[in-house]
């Protein structure tokens, strides 16, 4: 099924990405088919706030990257319902008309996993990988501050912000925006687009960048995505991005890195299911009644449970 | 695991709101709910039906054209080889209502649908398929 992927069968890639969504001894199957033949393509992480403009600018933007005959694929990620379960997946509306057929897009629900990405979207982005595509755009949830999960997935991270979406010292609070590798100020149209150009160059003039040549500055691009104004310097700003990993061996670094972070949150998932079996036994039972007795802490109960095999 | 339900209007007709409210209902039970809106053309509906591994595509018609353009989507998904179910809801008068059957759409539901009936008919139809 890899192979007919690869040669860009639909139908098999649909299949094979709800496989790794869906996890379990299949997805392992998938993985380790796909594990050896991916490392090739670039990802690049589409965030910022509900309402932003990232889907328009996602979709914008497969037309600029695939020039050249690159394959383009869109990773577009929504929240799941914590109520029921279910997922509105909104995203392809925005893409309507602006992208070509050859882009693959997959819409994703989180799940009930918090930090914008979904737990199965590194799995994902193996499969598209493998599959032959060039460049995968990852759309997050609407974020906020500290979400930033995205930056551990992608290679090159795009923050989307919009004229009024805060001043200086909003732009000086720590999180996402540190992170970013490239600032968008999206519907540059409206009033107040100069006004948060200038707050986010405020933000990197007091950044590592500014005294550190060696460091990358995010440059800020503006676009009006529903124009497609200003696509072209974001993309070359993409590639520019990529350039500049490439010569500083920033690109491996950060590569080995997201490697390291999914066998860590592995690790971490059978970790958990270890725990939960413990708790489960005639062991753990006796603890925790222990700790409902009062007679042992919590914390001192789970060091017991762990130090036992 | 959810199931996964594309949405969408084929061909020029922009009556979106019973859509809209359709993608709620199923959201609330549970389902993914893939929203692709109005003008949509049998191939993008098919391509979309593919990139997402969907298990149904729902059809909302309300212009008169649900003979022609059900006939057209029914094919278009023959000729990708898929096999899940189409549901149209809408108005679709009461004679049209076996000839929308034997063209191969699974289920016909009409306005005053509750929500419940709904999603029997949603879930009926994908696991017949």
């Amino acid at each position: 099924m890899l192979e007919q992927a690869r040669g860009g069968d639909r139908r098999a890639l649909g299949r094979l990405l709800s496989m790794v969504e869906a996890g379990g001894a299949a997805a392992d199957e998938v993985a380790t088919l796909a594990h050896p033949r991916a490392g090739n393509a670039f990802v690049v992480g589409m965030t910022g706030a509900p309402g932003a403009g990232k889907s328009t600018l996602t979709g914008r933007l497969t037309a600029a990257l695939s020039e050249g005959g690159r394959r383009v694929a869109v990773l577009a990620i929504d929240p799941t319902s914590p109520l029921s379960g279910g997922a509105i997946l909104g995203d392809r509306i925005r893409m309507d008309g602006v992208v070509s057929d050859q882009v693959f897009i997959r819409s994703m629900a989180t799940r009930g996993h918090h930090g914008g990405l979904s737990l199965a979207a590194p799995g994902m982005l193996r499969v598209f990988d493998a599959a032959g595509i060039d460049v995968v755009l990852v759309e997050t949830v609407g974020v906020g501050q500290v979400e930033i999960e995205v930056v551990g997935t992608a290679d090159t991270t795009v923050v989307v912000v919009t004229p009024g979406w805060g001043d200086a010292i909003q732009a000086n609070k720590a999180g996402l925006l540190e992170l970013a590798d490239i600032f968008v100020v999206n519907k540059a149209d409206r009033p107040g687009a100069s006004d948060a150009r200038r707050d986010l160059e405020y933000m990197l003039d007091l950044g590592p960048a500014a005294h550190d040549p060696s460091r990358w500055r995010a440059p800020i691009v503006s676009t009006t995505a529903t124009e497609g104004a200003g696509i072209a310097e974001l993309a070359a700003a993409i590639e520019g991005h990529r350039d500049w990993m490439t010569e500083h061996g920033e690109l491996a670094r950060r590569r080995a890195h997201r490697l390291r972070d999914e066998v860590r949150s592995h690790a971490m998932a059978l970790f958990a299911e270890a725990t939960d079996e413990r708790l489960a036994s005639a062991e753990g039972i006796a603890l925790l009644d222990e700790v409902v007795q009062r007679r042992l802490t919590p914390a001192a109960a789970a060091r017991t449970l762990l130090s036992t095999n | 695991m959810a199931q996964r339900i594309i949405l969408a209007k084929l061909g020029l007709d922009g009556h979106d709101r019973g859509l809209k409210v359709v993608a709620r209902m199923l959201r609330d039970a549970g389902f993914e709910v893939i929203y692709l809106g109005i003008r949509q053309t049998a191939e993008s509906i098919v391509a979309a039906a593919e990139q997402e591994d969907a298990d149904a595509i729902g059809l909302s018609m309300h212009n008169g054209g649900h003979l022609t353009l059900a006939a057209r989507m029914v094919d278009a998904v023959k000729a990708a080889g898929l096999d899940i179910p189409i549901i149209v809801g809408g108005i679709v008068p009461d004679v049209d209502i076996a000839k929308m059957h034997v063209l191969g759409v699974a289920t016909i539901l009409g306005p005053g649908t509750s929500a419940e009936d709904l999603v029997t008919a949603v879930r009926g139809a994908i696991d017949a398929a």
